[in-house]
């Protein structure tokens, strides 16, 4: 397989992304809405529930919403890989992805760049939240937006594969609430981005140990240190291992005939 | 051989004790450990702690950074250590429970606040007897002397009043009244306003020294904060008359207000219950005792921001530089 067609294929599926991103206006302003709604709404009636003990990487007290905004950010990858993992059923059953998976590329091969593809319009989301957030005291230093970026694409990457892996076992294009209240919810839910595992641990043990298993945890805090400008070696440790897992996962998993009437089992 | 191994040894940790003696120190009273922790200010670290008298809370430089007089509220008496040698060389007769105190600009005459006998009592540092003692208000806390030494100032938290104290005579020439409770003065650099913090009042009161006359009353007001909890202590004001910051105790914020205009500019998010505060030598940076959560928060002057908070002894409460 030539590098040129390897390299057109990721073009094509990344231009293909973008289009469906920049016809889909209400989709980027339903990404930058919804998290500003939880940083300005929600975190408003917690401005003084933190600030009582000092965490990494932070060096001082922390407003509530300096607290939540890496969460906030692994919100907009979260959403954007499961809208992304639902267009995949979309495809299935309008049949490009037939089309799509017709050329003589390696699957798998295919499922990454869709993945990367779908990493980069993730990109424009995130920095349009951060941009916002800025004007609302959420002001790392300059140099954390930009190592945050590896951060947020590993970290889409994970999602997005962990998205294709529950496509997989969506028969059809179902109701976004399915995915919403078994995947999304919970998984945001029952990590760090809204409170510190500590705090978790003093309410309930059981709840703790759910949040310090859910990969979206090491997401969070992945990002949290990277906007500091600090690496979080455990979390970079999980986060890379579960990105490996589950794209393999959803590659062998991934079945092109699911959905389209017959294949489907 | 085993010599010479002890002699590097000796020589590096006098290099090393030489070395953070040229650096900028911040001293820090804990009133519950009887502790003060000292702050290096370029690494922002804690690199000394000094066990001194029972619930040390004032603490005062001399004029040359020789000597820090310590108020040793529980032994009844003010401390003199050597700063050198970090070693309590000498006491002063400062009457009971001594809290607050202010160096005068003569470097000789201390005034210190009584706090349960309605006292200040003014202390000659060098022949080390009391001077004078001057009858005030109930609960005597606050105690400044003008930057010209004609005036000493202090606040009685019962009686909420600031009583003006002839420095010459040591007669008592008038009195402000001023909001419930308080607490501390400051006066500006070149002595022409005094800033008052009121603790229950919740506000600060800006008194034209020339004729005695408040000129302004600042309150506070934070978002999601109760306002009884906005109970404003210590007051620092920047050289330039650019901003003054006061500490709003259990509120766990600074307030930056600018001097000119009066108005709150911004509020600091800091460590829990922030009484006092004290800049470093260029004022750069502004350093706040946060007695609850035990720690003292960096303020950069010119950014406005928090930089960082250092874990320090238990229930610190004042803090001084030396450059």
């Amino acid at each position: 397989m030539s590098r040129q067609s390897m390299v057109c294929a990721f073009n094509g599926i990344l231009y293909r992304e973008l289009l469906r991103f920049v016809y889909q206006r209400s989709r980027f302003f339903s990404a930058l809405v919804r998290p500003l709604v939880w940083l300005i709404v929600f975190a408003a009636g917690f401005r003084a529930a933190l600030g009582i003990s000092i965490i990494e990487p932070y060096d001082t007290y922390i407003t509530y919403e300096v607290y939540i905004a890496p969460g906030l950010v692994a919100m907009v990858l979260l959403f954007n890989a499961m809208q992304s993992s639902l267009s995949m059923v979309y495809d299935r059953e309008m049949g490009s992805m037939r089309v799509l998976l017709m050329s003589p590329l390696p699957r798998g091969y295919l499922l990454v760049c869709k993945l990367l593809a779908s990493a980069i319009v993730a990109l424009p989301q995130v920095y349009g939240f951060l941009l916002v957030a800025w004007f609302f005291e959420v002001q790392p230093p300059w140099a954390g937006y930009l190592w945050v970026l590896p951060a947020l694409i590993l970290v889409a990457v994970l999602l997005g594969a962990l998205g294709l892996f529950i496509s997989s076992f969506i028969r059809q294009l179902e109701n976004f609430a399915g995915v919403m209240n078994f995947v999304i919810f919970p998984t945001f839910f029952m990590s760090s981005a809204l409170y510190p595992l500590w705090k978790m641990q003093e309410a309930s043990e059981i709840l703790y140990l759910l949040c310090s298993y859910n990969p979206f945890s090491y997401c969070v805090e992945l990002i949290r240190h990277a906007l500091y400008g600090r690496l979080n070696e455990e979390a970079l440790l999980v986060v890379s291992g579960c990105t490996l897992v589950f794209s393999i996962l959803a590659v062998i998993i991934f079945n092109p005939q699911r959905g389209f009437g017959k294949g489907g089992r | 051989m085993k010599k010479s191994v002890q002699a590097i040894a000796l020589s590096s940790s006098l290099l090393l004790t030489a070395g953070m003696a040229q650096g900028a120190t911040a001293y820090v009273s804990n009133e519950k450990d009887n502790t003060l922790s000292l702050i290096d200010l370029e690494s922002l670290e804690v690199v000394d702690t000094i066990e001194v008298g029972q619930r040390p809370r004032g603490i005062i430089f001399n004029k040359d950074y020789s000597l820090l007089y310590i108020c040793a509220s529980d032994d009844d008496t003010v401390q003199i250590m050597d700063v050198a040698t970090h070693t309590i060389i000498d006491e002063l007769p400062s009457g009971e429970d001594p809290e607050q105190f202010s160096l005068h600009p003569d470097d000789r005459k201390l005034y210190i606040s009584n706090e349960d006998d309605a006292l200040v009592t003014v202390v000659d540092t060098q022949t080390k007897t009391v001077i004078a003692q001057i009858d005030v208000g109930v609960e005597p806390e606050g105690m400044a002397v003008s930057p010209d030494g004609s005036l000493a100032i202090n606040t009685s938290e019962t009686t909420s009043m600031l009583h003006w104290i002839d420095t010459s005579s040591h007669e008592l020439i008038h009195n402000t009244r001023v909001d419930q409770r308080p607490r501390h003065v400051e006066f500006n650099k070149d002595g022409s306003t005094l800033w008052a913090s009121s603790e229950i009042g919740g506000t600060v009161a800006v008194i034209d020294v020339a004729s005695k006359e408040i000129l302004k009353k600042l309150s506070f007001k934070i978002r999601g904060i109760h306002p009884d909890k906005i109970q404003p202590v210590g007051v620092k004001l920047t050289d330039d008359d650019k901003y003054a910051f006061v500490a709003l105790g259990p509120a766990n914020h600074v307030a930056v207000v600018d001097a000119s205009t009066y108005e709150v500019l911004d509020y600091l998010l800091v460590g829990r219950r922030v009484w006092h505060m004290t800049f470093n030598a260029d004022q750069s940076i502004l350093l706040t005792t946060n007695g609850m959560s035990s720690d003292v928060s960096v303020i950069d002057v010119d950014d406005l921001k928090v930089t960082k908070s250092i874990k320090v002894g238990r229930y610190p409460w004042g803090v001084v530089v030396k450059p």
